[in-house]
């Protein structure tokens, strides 16, 4: 018997939710008989959800591409010196709250996408860098050691086999970086960018129950939809070391 | 082919390697040998630069290595290594060719040289050839390391106890495959190793390194027959050195060609030491020997494994 993979019907229902929320005024309305307005109508679902995967994909692109270029210097004999200072400064990015990182980036850049961007793209670095890092270590001695002795060069051991076999880890990190960002995401309403946030903010200052459950549910669900579609290509990108005996020819 | 001309290497200011020349003949199947620590493999990994020397010269098809490329030294020779270092997200085949790849051979060569490698070394090229590593048993995966060395054609084969790692069966046929390729192709071989009768049945000359220099360089026959010193003779064993010369020499070295016996027959290539163990094991002092194809063509009796017989005396 096949399972079904949990991805596709978490993926219909997510696009089922984002674009038939108004559908569910209804049933909102009955659940909260209390408010005037059952259902967040100032802006469609449909534009808070792809604002949010825009913030989103721009920080953790900024993230993984940074992060994993300082990975990559730092595992180089030339820059194996810069690891503890690198090792320092993402985990600092992290330390800092991104409520915090906001606070202070919005004096200094003003109200808009920009310090959110920022806050987020610091935020994801760590988890990225860390497991670049840990990815490119656990490459085995021996494995390196063949590919200097058949003459493979520095780049091409790099880009053949140090990021092939660490790509399982380091999309792990991504995983992760990427599921934390979804989250953090929405507190950049608080600082005028349209997210995902935007429902659970209005509702929460507005005591509307009713606008903090659909936000949330449709972050929750996105995350969800994301971490499985990460389990996906963290699978297909580590296939050779899976237990499953190899097709033939 | 790779000549050493009094090569030194420091690790540290701590002296690994002193003064050390060395010439080793195209075609020669050249075994470093010596106890742990004794520099063989800082000294193969000299050859193809993986470690670089600090004094002296070494030269390689009469040209220094240092006017090489250190990658392009590399996919001349090939390498291989106990820990095998097979690429685990590539494919048996992938593997194979990743030198023929990295030469830029077209595609439906480097196929067919996986096919004929797979087919050298006794193993199925379509069962294996889409195999990943780790779906392969230890020798597999060292046949495949030594396939990935020899994909090529590399005039020098670089092998660093290519063979440790394995039970005493798998070791015994891998040696016998090696034998018969390197005969076959006229690679040049250097291979490390710290079991003298591996290096005994292996080589053509073995260079036994005491701390870093060289305590005696000869074939198997002339260190077991004469060593050089004490530590030699330590090292090539004190009581089993006489069984060891027998292990260094072949049945077809000593038989009495036209010579008839009765029994199973040995064959040419079959070493003394199997002899004795046959005459003893069937009680018998005569045994028939045949040539590779199983025809008769001789005999060879208890005798002469101590004495060469009369008519065709060895050197
Ligand atoms: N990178 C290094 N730094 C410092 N010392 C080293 C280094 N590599 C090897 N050595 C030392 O040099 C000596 C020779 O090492 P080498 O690896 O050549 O020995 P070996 O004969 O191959 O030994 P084994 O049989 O154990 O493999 C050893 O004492 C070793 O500790
Ligand atoms: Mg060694």
């Amino acid at each position: 018997m096949r399972r079904i993979d949990p991805l596709i019907p978490a993926a219909i229902a997510l696009v089922a939710l984002v674009l038939g929320m108004p559908a569910l005024k209804p049933l909102f309305a009955w659940m909260f008989p209390d408010q005037a307005r059952p259902l967040y109508e100032q802006d469609s679902f449909l534009s808070l959800t792809l604002d949010h995967l825009s913030l989103v994909g721009i920080s953790s692109a900024v993230s993984v591409v940074v992060g994993v270029a300082v990975a990559i210097f730092v595992t180089r004999p030339s820059g194996r010196a810069f690891r503890p200072l690198a090792e320092t400064l993402t985990a600092a990015g992290q330390t800092f709250p991104p409520i915090a990182v906001l606070a202070i980036a919005v004096p200094l850049l003003g109200f808009g996408p920009l310090p959110a961007l920022i806050a987020l793209a610091l935020y994801g670095l760590l988890p990225v860098t860390e497991a670049t890092v840990a990815g490119i270590e656990q490459v085995p001695a021996g494995v390196r050691e063949a590919a200097r002795g058949i003459g493979m060069s520095p780049t091409g051991i790099l880009a053949r086999v140090e990021l092939p076999l660490a790509a399982p880890v380091i999309v792990a990190g991504i995983r992760t970086s990427v599921i934390i960002n979804i989250g953090t995401a929405a507190i950049a309403s608080t600082v005028g960018v349209k997210t995902l946030g935007l429902p659970i903010i209005v509702g929460l200052s507005g005591f509307n129950t009713a606008y903090v459950l659909q936000g949330a549910l449709v972050v929750g669900l996105l995350a969800a939809v994301v971490d499985l579609a990460f389990d996906r290509l963290g699978g297909f990108l580590g296939r050779w070391n899976r237990d499953r005996v190899a097709k033939t020819a | 082919m790779i000549r050493f001309e009094h090569v030194g290497k420091d690790y540290a200011g701590w002296t690994a390697i002193e003064d050390l020349s060395l010439t080793v003949e195209k075609g020669e199947f050249c075994v470093l040998i010596g106890p742990s620590g004794s520099g063989k493999t800082t000294t193969l990994k000299m050859i193809n630069r993986l470690i670089e020397h600090d004094r002296g010269r070494i030269l390689f098809e009469g040209a220094e290595i240092r006017s090489f490329a250190p990658e392009e030294l590399r996919r001349r020779m090939g390498y291989a290594i106990q820990s095998i270092g097979l690429f685990p997200h590539w494919t048996v085949e992938e593997n194979i060719g990743a030198v023929p790849k990295l030469l830029g051979w077209p595609r439906a060569k480097i196929r067919d040289r996986v096919t004929e490698l797979l087919e050298m070394l006794t193993l199925d090229p379509e069962r294996y050839r889409a195999r990943y590593p780790r779906h392969l048993s230890g020798g597999e995966q060292q046949r495949i390391g030594v396939a990935r060395a020899l994909a090529a054609n590399p005039s020098v084969l670089l092998m660093d106890e290519p063979f440790g790692a394995l039970d005493p069966v798998t070791r015994d046929t891998l040696q016998a495959e090696m034998l018969r390729i390197q005969a076959a192709s006229g690679t040049t071989v250097v291979l490390v190793t710290h079991d003298i009768d591996e290096a005994i049945r292996l080589a053509s000359r073995i260079v036994i390194l005491e701390g870093g220099r060289i305590a005696q360089s000869g074939s198997p026959r002339e260190i077991l027959a004469a060593p050089a010193n004490d530590f030699v003779a330590d090292f090539v064993g004190r009581s089993d050195r006489g069984l060891r010369l027998l292990a260094a020499e072949r049945v077809g070295d000593r038989m009495r060609r036209g010579e008839t016996a009765v029994g199973e027959p040995l064959t040419v290539d079959a070493s003394l030491r199997e002899a004795l163990s046959l005459f003893v094991a069937r009680n018998v002092d005569r045994l028939p020997v045949q040539d590779g194809s199983g025809a008769l063509i001789g005999a060879i009796r208890l005798a002469d494994l101590v004495r060469p017989p009369p008519s065709e005396a060895a050197p």
